[in-house]
Parts: C-alpha cells; sequence; structure tokens
C-alpha cells in the first residue's frame, strides 16, 4: 500500500461481516476482509473490481454509511462512525443509484442540499458547468439515465467538498456526457480534490486514475498506477515484452505467409479482418507495410493495441464467471 | 480552476428547518397526500354533521365530530402520509444521500418531524375554519390539551409510520399504512366514539393509539379535562414505536 504524507482517506485492513443470513445456517458472510487503501489529495483513485468484490462495501464503510466490523478508517483526519456534520460537509458522495427524489426538480433541489453548507458552490454555476439548464424544469423520474447522473454529481459537488467519493459515475453517460463529466473530474483534481473513484469499467478507470487498487472476493489483489499495472508481470518475461495485436482492414482472403516470422499469430477474423498478435518488431511493421506496398494494397484502417487494463484485470482475477 | 476546496456545514438549526420546510412542501404539492390530509377528513367532518352517527353523545353533532376529525388528520400525515414518503425515499437512496450530506440521519428525522407539525398546523387551521362554519364551539379550556395531545399523537404515529416505512418495501408500506388508515378511521375509536363502536372493539380501542387520540381530543374539546389514562397510552406506544424504529430501521 502507498504511504503518502498526508491522505485524505486511509484504510488499514478493512473487514466488514453482514448477516447472520438464513441461507447460511445463520453464520455470518464476511464480504470485506483486510482491504486497506489510501488516497491522496489531487487524484484519482480508482478502486477496480468485478460486481460483488466489495467495492462498494469498502466506500460506504468510508462514507459513513455502514458500520465496519473491523480494521481501520480515516477520512481527513477522522474516524467517519463518529465524526459529524463538519467531517461531512467536506465530503462529497455521488452515489451508484443517485439518491435523488424522483419528483423534485434539478434547481430546487440543488439549492435545497446548497443550504445544508456554508461554503457551497454557487448553484448557477454548477448548473451550466454540468449542462442541467438544458433540462432544468423537468422531474427527477423524467430525466434520462445522462441527465441523472450529472445532477447526481452536482448533488455530489455543490457542498465544495475536499473529498469527492464517485461509484460507477459513468453508468448511463452518452460520450458527449461523458466527456464533459471526465473534464470536469480532471479539474476539480487539478483544483486538488482527493477523488475516490469506485469501477467495474477499467476503461474508466484507465481514462481517470492515477492510482488503482484492484479488489477481488473483498480483497487487494494488486495495486499500482495504470502503467505500473500494464507493466505487471511482463517485465519478468522478456519475450512478452513487446506483445502487441495489430487491427488491419483489407480485402479478404490474404496469405501473409514469409511476410512476418512464423511466431508472430496472422488471423483474418472475419473476411477482411485481421489481427496479428505477437512480439511485434519495427522490422516486422516495416516488412508488412512494405509488403503492402509491393501488393498494392491500403488497409482501410489499422491500429497498434497493447494489452489492456482489462487483460491485467482478467489475468489476476481469473477470467470465470462467478 | 481557482476554487477554494472546503466547507462547514450550516447550523444545525438551520439544517432542520431547511429540511423541514422542504419536506413539508413536497407533501403539499403531492395530490394523494393533499386528498388523505385534508379532503377526505373534511368530507368526513361533513359526513358526520349532516347524519345522527353521533347524536345523544352529549354535544352538538359537529362538537363531537370535530376532535376525532382533528385526529384522524394526525393519523393522515403522520402516519400514512410521512410513512409512504419515507418508504420510498428509502427505495430511491434518498435517505442514503442525505445522511451524507451536513443534514444527517438524526436532522432529517428531525425536519421529518418537522415537516408533520407544520402540515398538522395547517390542517388544524382548515378543519377548525370549516368547522365554525358548521356551528363548532369548543370550550375555550380544551385548546391547551387539545394542542399538547395532537403533538403527542404526531410524535406516536409519526414512530409507527417510520418503523413501518424503514423495515418493508416501500409497496408493503404503501399498503399496509392506507388500510390501517381506513381500519383505524372506521373503527379504530378515533372519529367515532367507543360506544358507538360493536361489543369487542369498544374495549380493545382504548389501548390503540387511534382510540386514546380521538378520546383524550373528545374530553379536552367537550368537557375542557385532561385524559391522563389516554395520554399515558400515546406516551407508551410513542416510546415502544420510537424504540423498534430506531433498532430496525434500515436505511437502504
Amino acid at each position: 500500500m502507498r504511504s503518502p504524507d498526508s491522505p485524505v482517506l486511509s484504510i488499514k485492513g478493512l473487514i466488514k461481516d453482514v448477516g447472520p443470513l438464513a441461507s447460511l445456517d445463520g453464520k455470518m458472510l464476511r464480504v470485506v476482509s483486510g482491504v486497506s487503501l489510501a488516497a491522496e489529495p489531487g487524484q484519482v483513485t480508482a478502486l477496480l473490481g468485478a460486481n460483488g468484490a466489495g467495492k462498494t462495501t469498502t466506500i460506504e464503510c468510508a462514507q459513513g454509511l455502514q458500520r465496519r466490523s473491523g480494521g481501520t478508517v480515516t477520512l481527513l483526519g477522522q474516524d467517519p462512525d463518529t465524526a459529524g456534520a463538519s467531517l461531512r460537509s467536506r465530503v462529497g458522495v455521488m452515489l451508484q443509484d443517485g439518491g435523488l427524489p424522483p419528483s423534485a426538480r434539478p434547481i430546487p433541489l440543488l439549492k435545497h442540499i446548497a443550504g445544508m453548507y456554508r461554503n457551497p458552490w454557487p448553484v448557477d454555476e454548477l448548473i451550466g458547468r454540468l449542462g442541467i439548464d438544458t433540462f432544468s424544469r423537468t422531474t427527477v423520474r423524467r430525466l434520462s439515465g445522462g441527465q441523472r447522473q450529472r445532477l447526481a454529481l452536482a448533488a455530489a459537488l455543490v457542498g465544495n467538498p475536499e473529498v469527492l467519493f464517485l461509484d460507477e459515475p459513468s453508468a448511463g453517460l452518452d460520450p458527449q456526457s461523458r466527456q464533459l463529466v471526465f473534464e470536469l473530474i480532471s479539474e476539480l483534481r487539478d483544483a486538488g480534490m482527493g477523488i475516490i473513484l469506485t469501477t467495474h469499467l477499467m476503461d474508466d478507470a484507465q481514462r481517470l486514475a492515477d492510482y488503482v487498487y484492484i479488489i477481488d472476493a473483498g480483497r487487494n489483489v494488486a495495486e499500482g498506477t495504470v502503467a505500473q499495472l500494464l507493466m505487471r508481470n511482463l517485465s519478468t518475461d522478456a519475450a512478452q515484452e513487446h506483445v502487441r495485436t495489430l487491427l488491419f482492414e483489407a480485402r479478404p482472403g490474404l496469405d501473409f505467409t514469409g511476410v512476418l516470422p512464423a511466431a508472430v499469430d496472422v488471423r483474418e477474423t472475419r473476411a477482411g479482418s485481421y489481427a496479428a498478435t505477437g512480439a511485434l518488431t519495427p522490422e516486422d511493421l516495416a516488412a508488412l507495410t512494405a509488403w503492402w506496398a509491393a501488393q498494392g494494397i491500403m488497409p482501410g484502417s489499422m491500429s497498434l493495441e497493447a494489452r489492456s487494463l482489462e487483460d491485467v484485470f482478467l489475468d489476476i482475477s481469473g477470467r470465470e464467471i462467478r | 480552476m481557482s476554487r477554494v476546496l472546503g466547507s462547514a456545514p450550516a447550523p444545525l438549526l438551520r439544517r432542520i428547518l431547511l429540511q423541514g420546510r422542504y419536506e413539508a412542501l413536497t407533501m403539499l404539492r403531492n395530490g394523494e397526500q393533499l386528498i388523505l390530509a385534508v379532503v377526505l377528513p373534511l368530507l368526513a367532518l361533513v359526513g358526520l354533521t349532516v347524519t345522527p352517527l353521533l347524536d345523544g353523545l352529549g354535544g352538538t353533532r359537529v362538537d363531537v365530530a370535530v376532535p376525532g376529525i382533528l385526529a384522524l388528520c394526525a393519523m393522515s400525515t403522520a402516519f400514512t402520509g410521512q410513512g409512504i414518503s419515507t418508504g420510498f425515499d428509502r427505495r430511491y437512496g434518498v435517505l442514503r444521500f442525505l445522511s451524507t450530506t451536513p443534514l444527517g440521519r438524526t436532522g432529517l428525522i428531525a425536519g421529518k418531524i418537522l415537516a408533520v407539525l407544520a402540515v398538522l398546523v395547517l390542517q388544524v387551521v382548515v378543519v377548525g375554519a370549516v368547522a365554525f362554519v358548521l356551528g363548532w364551539k369548543p370550550t375555550t379550556a380544551g385548546w391547551l390539551p387539545a394542542l399538547v395531545l395532537l403533538v403527542l399523537g404526531a410524535a406516536a404515529f409519526t414512530a409507527l409510520g417510520l418503523l413501518v416505512a424503514g423495515t418493508v418495501r416501500p409497496e408493503a408500506t404503501l399498503a399496509i399504512t392506507n388500510l390501517l388508515w381506513i381500519l383505524l378511521g372506521a373503527l379504530g375509536g378515533i372519529v367515532l366514539p367507543a360506544e358507538r363502536l360493536p361489543g369487542p372493539a369498544r374495549e380493545l380501542v382504548h389501548f390503540l393509539p387511534s382510540g386514546a387520540l380521538g378520546e383524550a381530543l373528545r374530553d379536552a374539546f367537550l368537557a375542557g379535562t385532561f385524559n391522563g389514562g389516554a395520554t399515558l397510552i400515546l406516551l407508551l406506544w410513542t416510546a415502544i414505536a420510537g424504540a423498534a424504529a430506531i433498532r430496525w430501521f434500515k436505511w437502504n
């Protein structure tokens, strides 16, 4: 675990039992067994894990929404289980299900929440920033998923918090909203906000996170910057170091025998779509493009892909559906 | 960005007042709640003054009817209205979200109680005005005990409403609180005094919050007396339901 000088959130050996459950003959079920993490100000810290991995439970213990069974949690220097309104005023929470009353309209709702704080973010500025002014007269129940997510983000930010919890923030967002939300999150990070993001979307983590904790079955299984995680296990195996996949589209039925080394696996995944996977070298790419030039082939598209965070995640937590 | 991050909570009283105002306005804007809170009690009041159901109980029809109607108002708002809205707030995660703001869980409950009291004041004003038009002549000495009892009744019914809302699904809360409103309204000794009820109900209703509140309010407005026994019953219901709600209320 990282040990920053002054983390906004520090969790050590968190344990959470639920139950007793009738389905377990009245025994308790341990949903979080020893998760530790630290989140710094001015950074996005991501908790990555499959559904049911214990991410939300971990975060709710940090927010004071659930009581922990063991371990320590320190949020802005205080214990969230015993802290009062002054701690809550410094922490913004965007819940997965929004938590907004269906009959409310966006502006009165935000103004109401803003009234709970001494120094709130001006509501007019916030609704402009998140494009809420375009649907300010619609009740929450009639909003689209993306509009609701933006309103939930505004509700989490209206108190002008130092720490922001985001649970699956891009669920239901269209590409434009997603861009808008991601830009705002980056700006807030640069302004010094400590942002804790829980997600099962590798893409969100890859785009936003400065540091990632991978949680599986209620435990820490890996952590690091996105770059560190992508290089995980690769450096130990020199032959794997340059594994890439080259995807390209050209006319169907091409025969690449002799163009690329035999160790490179070339497949026509569907008519005219090719994937070449292996320890590709610059020379291999040069040979391939020279061959295309000789044959008069201009690919319709091409891209070179490294391992994604998703591959790393699947390597660590297994590929079986649970 | 040039924002200075960090805030402080608004003062506790301001947070509770804001939440109380917000919840009261939400209740008053909701058509179904308004029917339950104002329209049905007024219909019952008019119905009881034009029929002979309450004749021979030691007062004019309207004098006997109004205390029960006010008790019915307390049950509408505190039990059925607050129960249903809290049940759905729980379903939609509103309780969880608000408890992460400076309002917190205690402030949220305090705001709900305040909203119930605010709506109850409006109900007393509206029902009282219509009752005066119909010729209501309450005993002046009855006002003070009656208002104290109404607040106590609202507390007992709020605790019961929160107990139901916090332990079962919102659809079940809707069914239970509406059904109990009808049953207790008709047979719970709230509008019809115990002596007008069928045999077994006559003894039982004294121990129900509905019967205790109806009886105590009639004693106050008709005779200007303070019914200690009924007050004790209401206090017990408030304490037991309140403790049960604190013990079993699930926030999500």
